[in-house]
């Protein structure tokens, strides 16, 4: 019980995806500019990330190595659609915000790489956890993200107006932005990691 | 047998001058466009320049205390580094602009790159390029000189280049006016016999070599006259130089130890790219101005340039 605890609650700091891993960065940096988007990409992610986990590791002794990537693909696909359309029908507005992004899902390194290092390798149980921490670690990474850019660069915050008499800083939602917002999250990040130690 | 044989590693002649010694020597030979820009664009412009070093000096400290380093706060790079921010500052912005941008420039542009001698960008352009996408709409206003009471917003002329096509005369400026600095512009940009006295200080006590100065300007002036004008060699070079910063920057930045060539060879290459991309900017670019880019993109190509120029090792034959 506590081993299943420590698969779920380690996607979420010590082996957030996007701090430690360093991996799906496309969308963290494309998408975060805004908090609804964040939160909106974290949830789809993460629905795929529990999905694709779980049937990967049902299906992990029946795949043959040698074409499991392949495999893996077409699971995390089926999920990708899944997603993308149940967004277009419930959330239209977000869907067309995020454009690209939803499909691209697929090819996001995070769901490959939990697939192939996670749960084609694990129970069904602990993958489903490693899965949902991981999702959560993404959405809480990118929220973190789009949380500063949106309040620097838009001086809102999931639309509402946060900073008055304040002149946003444009250059927050644009790229520089996003990879000198990253930068210093994982900074902050490996800061209170090295303390800990 | 008193005398001892002393063993020591290179390097062994040591030269007196200090890297802070030179940092001050700069800020006195950048002080006459101080006194320049104070007399062209009013006691406010003074103002900025002192907000802008004091933020600086601030924020060196706060971060060199929350990095446990060494405090080296009268080294005089930061206060170096906040009066260059304020130089590539329009004369009538709003005061938390130099505040914000000193800001940025020690602590994102230089600290967190590993502080003096490690940031790859020159701090004081970085902060204009992050102030001038953040925020067009103080960084392109600018005024006339000499307009002190109220203050009258007035076009540089290289805005009004591209802007317009307009002539030096349809301007109602001359190559004067130009020189002298009656004209609208950055704070420290714009007196360029302030500047040139700076710049023969600085290559007198050889803090700095004509190799990328000179180079970067003529190399924009030569681009300007074959391509600017309406014919083959029919362009205006002295107009290229004399507008926007390149005065200021050619001799003051471009020259920047830290994020410069070490080699002759390589100032050359890197005083090369700075005129090319320069004139490419303002032909073909969305600014009017690209001196700072243009030092900006050849400071991420220093260490390349590195590389590719290595000085000879003594002795050796090719």
């Amino acid at each position: 019980m506590i081993k299943l605890f420590k698969e779920l609650t380690k996607g979420i700091f010590k082996e957030n995806p996007v701090f430690v891993i360093v991996l799906g960065l496309c969308p963290a940096l494309a998408v975060s500019t805004s908090l609804e988007n964040a939160i909106g990409m974290g949830i789809a992610a993460t629905f795929v990330l529990f999905f694709s986990n779980l049937i990967i590791s049902s299906l992990r002794k029946f795949v043959p190595d040698k074409i499991r990537i392949p495999c893996f693909i077409v699971v995390i696909a089926s999920f990708v659609t899944i997603v993308e359309l149940l967004m277009a029908a419930f959330a239209p507005l977000l869907a067309k915000r995020l454009g690209i992004f939803v499909p691209l899902i697929v090819v996001n390194c995070i769901i490959m790489g939990r697939a192939e290092a996670f749960a084609s390798r694990n129970k069904v149980l602990p993958s489903i956890m490693d899965g949902l921490g991981m999702g959560v670690g993404f959405t809480l990474a990118l929220s973190s993200v789009a949380l500063i850019r949106e309040l620097l660069g838009n001086g809102t915050l999931l639309g509402h107006n946060i900073l008055t008499n304040f002149n946003p800083a444009g250059i927050m939602v644009l790229a520089p932005g996003a990879l000198m917002t990253l930068g210093i999250l994982i900074a902050i990040n490996n800061l209170i990691k090295n303390r800990k130690k | 047998m008193n005398e001892r044989l002393i063993v020591s590693t290179s390097p062994h002649i040591h030269k007196k001058e200090t890297i802070s010694w030179i940092m001050w020597m700069v800020i006195l030979a950048l002080a006459p466009a101080a006194i320049a820009a104070t007399f062209t664009f009013g006691l406010y412009s003074l103002q900025l320049i002192t907000i802008s070093i004091l933020s600086a000096v601030i924020t060196e400290s706060v971060i060199i205390v929350l990095r446990r380093r060494r405090i080296t706060i009268f080294d005089g790079s930061a206060v170096l580094t906040g009066l260059l921010v304020a130089y590539n500052l329009p004369p009538q912005v709003p005061p938390w602009i130099p505040a914000v941008g000193s800001f940025f420039a020690i602590a994102i542009a230089k600290q967190a790159f590993g502080g003096l001698g490690r940031n790859i960008f020159n701090p004081a352009l970085a902060a204009r390029a992050f102030l001038l996408i953040s925020w067009p709409k103080y960084m392109t206003q600018f005024t006339a000189p000499f307009s002190q009471a109220d203050s009258v917003t007035s076009a540089t002329p290289l805005y009004l280049l591209k802007e317009s096509n307009m002539s030096l005369p349809e301007m109602g400026l001359s190559y004067l006016d130009l020189f002298l600095g009656n004209r609208a512009g950055c704070i420290g940009e714009v007196a360029v016999p302030a500047l040139l006295i700076g710049a023969v200080f600085l290559l007198v006590l050889r803090i700095i070599s004509l190799h990328i100065p000179l180079i970067f300007i003529l190399t924009l002036g030569f681009l300007n006259w074959l391509f600017s004008g309406n014919s083959i060699g029919g362009g205006d070079p002295l107009f290229a130089v004399l507008t926007g910063g390149v005065i200021l920057g050619a001799f003051f930045m471009a020259t920047d130890y830290v994020t410069s060539p070490l080699t002759r060879k390589g100032q050359i290459v890197f005083g090369i790219g700075c005129g090319l991309l320069t004139f490419v900017i303002r032909k073909w670019g969305g600014y009017p101005e690209g001196v700072s880019f243009a030092i900006l993109i050849m400071n991420a190509f220093v260490p390349l340039i590195d590389r590719a120029t290595p000085p000879r090792v003594y002795g050796k034959i090719k």
